[in-house]
């Protein structure tokens, strides 16, 4: 093989592997940003509905092949959807609802990282969890799609980049087209004027942090078909680069997660593939710091003062 | 059609509204009128749930709102058109629209409403795929009503819907109310421009720091010299 089909190769095969990194974290940042543009919170307790979604996967798959083995792993990803959204909704009724009526913007920051350090003991404090890793089953076969010129991209990849695209494009058509995306929009925007043509505003609030907890779910499919040791701050970190995405695109904007997450994803597999991957993280951070300085309020954002 | 009695309202420590009683009868245009801060808006936010009052009762057709959610108003035919406009910016024309019969169940007539509006409001025909944002004040606030004439109302309370507009929109803004008023809606009306509120009303209340210090037929008020002095600039 020349040098410049090797050159061209190894291009794509960064490609690739950004964009499935970058697909992750779409949908992880999709739900900080639908959270946030509904009610202003940084949820921090979003990265460990990752973890909790992970979990559900490692004990739903075996219980589910008990029950029949011929069924698709993935098909334990509905489990996991339906839990996680149980218990974002459980935060946001037990722990962000009340603090949102009687305090101020930092009680519930507070009360929102309260809430990651404690699912994030609860987990270890479950017998069946417990503070030591665990290996997951294979989620996805890791036979190769095809292999030409020195790509490699396996099934994993493919259905991870395929499943990211649609779910994105669905929540972007659900967002613009259906009754209850438009109501979304619009308790985000102005509550005031939602409850005024008729909106029940507390529940669009829950299907938001529904939605944006399902994603999490769907998130953990994919990052756990690829890495699959799981422990109680698996979520930490993808959480913590999945908000940087989230506030990359422009917090609060659902196409400007989607972009962030993929400009993310691409940077730190360029870098890994290039550079160096020990220097994947720096770059990350370095990309949304240049950015802030030239466009504080994200790539899309607007640069207009805070909404209220 | 609408019954407020005794009303009291309060912001913390701050006393808004201080016991005020009024009524609009089904068919009529009833302004409020008084200066900044005399507590109109809180008056209007009261009666659609978006404040809670201290003291007092408000019925709408013999229907007790403080027992209503403050979601559920909208649907029992009383449209609050609200200052400032509060269009969804980020909502194309078309979208704030139909967002204004969000509640409504009847979908099949929901397009034949919108070019119902789309006819009273022309210009906003023109912009309707462009974001509300992008509006000028006097579009938003066209806007603005033809959200609310979309929920299918029999009563509008609008606030200060004049409000920073350049005086040839404050009439074509009046004119549209003469209109929907023409069309079997009833109005209560929250306005600064005193002249122009008392020109269209049947009715009229002023309101100063919490309480009603007058109220009658528009046409008295108009030459009443205490409001030509207060309100009327003369
Ligand atoms: N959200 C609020 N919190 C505290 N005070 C308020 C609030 N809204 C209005 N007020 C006070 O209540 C009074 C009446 O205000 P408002 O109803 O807005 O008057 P108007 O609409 O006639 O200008 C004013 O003194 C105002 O400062
Ligand atoms: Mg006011």
């Amino acid at each position: 093989m020349s040098g410049s089909l090797q050159t061209l190769s190894d291009f794509l095969q960064c490609l690739i592997v950004g964009l499935r990194l970058g697909s992750v974290y779409a949908l992880v940042a999709l739900g900080y940003t639908m959270v946030y543009g509904i009610i202003r919170l940084i949820n921090f307790a979003h990265g460990d509905f990752i973890m909790v979604g992970g979990y559900t996967l490692f004990f739903t798959i075996p219980a589910m092949l008990a029950v029949n083995d011929k069924l698709p792993i993935w098909l334990a990803v509905i489990v996991a959807i339906a839990v996680c959204a149980l218990v974002g909704v459980t935060v946001e009724l037990v722990a962000y609802r009340p603090v949102r009526k009687k305090g101020t913007n930092m009680t519930a920051l507070i009360t929102a990282i309260a809430m990651s350090l404690f699912l994030e003991n609860l987990a270890q404090a479950i017998p069946a969890i417990g503070p030591n890793y665990k290996i997951m089953r294979r989620m996805f076969s890791n036979k190769a799609v095809l292999n030409f010129l020195n790509i490699s991209l396996d099934w994993t990849t493919l259905l991870t980049i395929l499943i990211g695209a649609s779910v994105m494009i669905g929540l972007q058509l659900f967002v613009k087209k259906t009754k209850l995306g438009r109501a979304m929009r619009a308790v985000s925007e102005d509550k005031q004027a939602s409850v005024l043509v008729g909106i029940n505003v507390n529940r669009t609030i829950i299907i938001t942090f529904a939605i944006g907890s399902g994603l999490a779910a769907v998130a953990a499919l994919m990052y756990f078909a690829q890495y699959s040791t799981i422990m109680t701050t698996s979520g930490t970190m993808l959480g913590l680069k999945a908000f940087v995405a989230a506030v990359l695109g422009g917090i609060g904007i659902i196409p400007g997660a989607m972009l962030g997450g993929l400009v993310i994803g691409l940077v730190e597999s360029f870098t890994t593939g290039y550079i160096s991957s020990s220097l994947a993280d720096a770059f990350v951070f370095l990309i949304l710091i240049i950015v802030l300085i030239i466009k504080p309020a994200g790539i899309l954002g607007k640069n207009v003062g805070e909404k209220v | 059609m609408l019954r407020v009695e005794n009303l009291h309202v309060s912001y913390g420590a701050v006393k808004a509204i201080k016991g005020i009683s009024l009524k609009v009868n089904d068919g009529e245009i009833v302004s409020l009128i008084g200066a900044n801060g005399a507590g109109k808006t809180t008056v209007l936010h009261t009666i659609t749930g978006l404040v809670q009052p201290e003291d007092g009762i408000i019925e709408y057709n013999e229907i007790n709102l403080q027992a209503v959610a403050p979601n559920k108003i909208v649907t029992l035919g009383l449209a609050h058109v609200p200052e400032g406009r509060h269009v969804f910016t980020q909502m194309t024309v078309t979208e704030n629209l139909l967002m204004g019969a969000h509640y409504r169940k009847d979908r099949n007539k929901i397009e034949g409403d919108l070019e119902v509006v789309y006819e009273s409001f022309p210009r906003l025909k023109e912009r309707s795929r462009q974001f509300a944002g992008t509006l000028s004040g006097g579009e938003q606030q066209m806007l603005a009503m033809g959200r609310a004439m979309m929920s299918k109302p029999k009563l509008v309370v609008m606030d200060e819907p004049s409000m920073g507009l350049s005086p040839l929109l404050v009439k074509e803004v009046f004119n549209i109310i003469k209109t929907m008023h023409d069309n079997g809606i009833t109005v209560l009306l929250v306005e600064q421009n005193a002249k122009m509120a008392l020109s269209i009303s049947d009715r009229a209340y002023v309101l100063e720091t919490g309480k009603i210090t007058m109220s009658g037929n528009a046409s008295d008020l108009l030459l009443d010299e205490r409001i030509k002095k207060a309100y009327l600039g003369a």
